[in-house]
């Protein structure tokens, strides 16, 4: 603090005229525990519209399909246990199957992807070499691919490799993440200092050994978030499993829901099934979302535009 | 390109970086390279069919130059379906990441109660995959279940139609808005949290006002999260897919071709011709890479001028 001097006279100025931050006007002086009203406001009107649907679907598949029509919304029904039966027996149970099929995506393809990312961008950062930069565009280029124009291209190539309507087919594409990618080198760059780097080659560590024994720990938090990213970006994927799948039994959570949905076009009983197992679709990638939270490293991307 | 330590003479530390790189250089051909060689090749191709195309050599591929880009760049159902994206988007991102960085400065307000809360509950939608979360808002769109409009017909007004005509833009970019908002609004909390306090200290001690300091200091400091997720946003836009998708069965005036990416998917696999999605493909990724280096040099040129 250098300009003490200046600073001493203020406050004395400010306790005549400003009310204090925060406080409502009109207001007496505010003591310094006062809540901020407004803002507080704001944010639970916030938070009842992004509720509204979640607590809208937990209450309609409690409803049996009489009641969805008939009663008020978000009264509770008398029909989830029901519902749920019904979801498990439809078509032997292919419901639950959709459900493993979508963790198994999602949790492998998130796990093969953050390990690429971890290596790529620890290598994009720690290193310098010929065509660094140029390949790091090209891989960022990735990101802004419009799927679609991948993903028609990729059904093809994929149906003359004979991989087409296969686990793979979904599995292989996700696995390279620019956004990883992109994110593990801005973290890498962050979090890995150079001189330890710099000591163990001296001690004359190999360049793997190296990045195994030291990097690989250091980068683990933001490699946790690279896995989350993907994970959820698997997960509530579409397109690229829609396209690429027929076999309704290889259907991640999401397809397997919208097929259900195109046959609830024509008959209304099946609404009930599809809402019963949108809300069971959400389940898990909510729990996820709120036992992992600690591990999200969101400040990762508001890095990443250097002004 | 400088480097930091001074170069090694080892070869293992120069062939490094290349070994490291080697597996996502691979994946990254196979997934991204050649299905995008091949929509490029394919765009150039179309079928040629001898009298009535029965028989094993009356379908043949041949050259076609520019013919299917012609036809693409002339279609008149392409060019609203981007007229469409275009009013979609003019709703959806300024909406979005308007209520985003609202949020975030009520979050980094002080004395704000139930914080952890309406950040949680904001943020939650992002955990919910866009299929799904059509879904929900197609039934609350749905004036037969949805509580509004039960709420509406109760006080005796009749509610919008947001299923038909202009309502279902807004019906759409809700979706999204509801979808993205939280997400957004992280990112910018972060980057709020990210600056020194003692940069608005001075501001309050001089008797600013909340008010005063959010639209002086912090908008203007967290500008570089702004551009980033404006050009997120973007991006997100011009991929509009599964949302209408998923709508369609709800309504009879969302058509199959309602966003340019939506016939993509209509000309490749409903209609089987390839050729022609491929050229179209191509034209819309051309659109958003010219697009997103546009902004990006647009943003740098802004920010070397600036601070």
């Amino acid at each position: 603090m250098s300009t003490d001097l200046t600073r001493r006279a203020v406050p004395a100025a400010r306790r005549r005229t400003a009310p204090a931050p925060g406080s409502t006007p009109g207001g007496p002086a505010a003591p310094r525990r006062r809540t901020a009203w407004t803002p507080t406001l704001i944010l639970l009107l916030g938070a009842v519209y992004c509720l509204v649907p979640i607590v809208w679907v937990v209450m309609a598949a409690s409803k049996s399909s009489q009641e969805l029509f008939t009663t008020f919304t978000f009264a509770p029904g008398s029909g989830l246990l029901h519902n749920l039966a019904d979801l498990s027996h439809y078509r032997d149970g292919v419901y639950w199957r959709w459900l493993a099929n979508s963790a198994l995506y999602a949790g492998v393809g998130a796990l093969l992807s953050a390990a690429l990312s971890g290596v790529t961008g620890y290598a994009l950062a720690k290193y310098r070499f010929k065509g660094r930069t140029a390949l790091f565009n090209i891989l960022l280029a990735g990101v802004l691919m419009p799927p679609v124009t991948l993903a028609v291209p990729q059904y093809l190539l994929m149906a003359k490799a004979g991989l087409a309507d296969s686990y793979w087919s979904v599995l292989l594409p996700s696995i390279v993440s620019p956004y990883g990618i992109y994110l593990a080198r801005i973290y890498a760059a962050a979090a890995v200092p150079d001189e330890v780097v710099e000591a163990a080659r001296v001690d004359g560590a190999r360049e793997f050994r190296l990045f195994r024994s030291i990097a690989l720990p250091i980068m683990v938090p933001g490699l946790v978030t690279v896995f989350l990213f993907q994970f959820v970006a698997i997960w509530n994927n579409f397109l690229l499993p829609y396209i690429m799948l027929g076999d309704d039994h290889k259907f991640p959570v999401t397809v397997g829901l919208y097929s259900l949905l195109q046959q609830g076009a024509n008959a209304p009983a099946l609404y009930t099934l599809v809402i019963t197992g949108a809300l069971l679709s959400v389940v898990p990638l909510i729990a996820l979302f709120l036992g992992l939270q600690r591990y999200w490293r969101i400040d990762l991307l508001s890095g990443a535009v250097k002004s | 390109m400088a480097a930091p330590a001074p170069p090694s003479t080892r070869p293992a530390r120069r062939l490094a970086p290349y070994a490291f790189l080697t597996p996502a250089v691979i994946l990254f051909a196979l997934f991204f390279a050649l299905p995008i060689g091949y929509a490029v090749y394919l765009s150039f191709r179309a079928v040629h069919i001898k009298g009535l195309g029965l028989g094993s050599h009356a379908r043949t591929e041949v050259w076609a130059g520019l013919s299917n880009y012609s036809s693409a760049l002339t279609d008149s159902e392409l060019l609203s379906g981007s007229g469409r994206t275009l009013l979609y988007g003019a709703l959806l991102v300024p909406t979005m990441l308007g209520g985003a960085l609202l949020l975030a400065l009520m979050l980094d307000t002080p004395r704000v109660r139930l914080r952890a809360f309406s950040r949680l509950a904001i943020f939650l939608p992002y955990a919910v995959p866009g299929i799904v979360a059509s879904l929900l808002w197609g039934f609350l769109y749905l004036p037969t279940v949805s509580p509004g409009y039960f709420l509406l017909a109760r006080a005796g007004i009749g509610g919008p139609d947001l299923l038909h005509g202009n309502g279902l833009f807004v019906a759409l970019a809700n979706i999204a808005v509801w979808g993205g908002t939280g997400f957004n609004m992280i990112v910018i909390y972060t980057s709020l949290r990210a600056l020194p306090a003692d940069l608005y200290e001075a501001a309050r001690l001089d008797g600013c006002s909340e008010l005063q300091i959010a639209l002086r200091i912090k908008i203007p400091m967290v500008a570089p999260s702004l551009v980033l997720t404006f050009f997120f946003s973007m991006i997100a836009t011009l991929q509009v897919f599964s949302e209408p998708m998923t709508l369609k069965p709800l309504t009879n005036s969302l058509s199959s071709t309602w966003s340019p990416l939506m016939k993509v998917y209509r000309d490749a696999f409903v209609q089987g011709d390839i050729y022609s999605a491929a050229a179209t493909s191509v034209v819309i990724a051309v659109v958003t890479l010219i697009l997103s280096f546009g902004f990006l040099k647009l943003v740098n040129k802004r920010s070397d001028g600036g601070s």
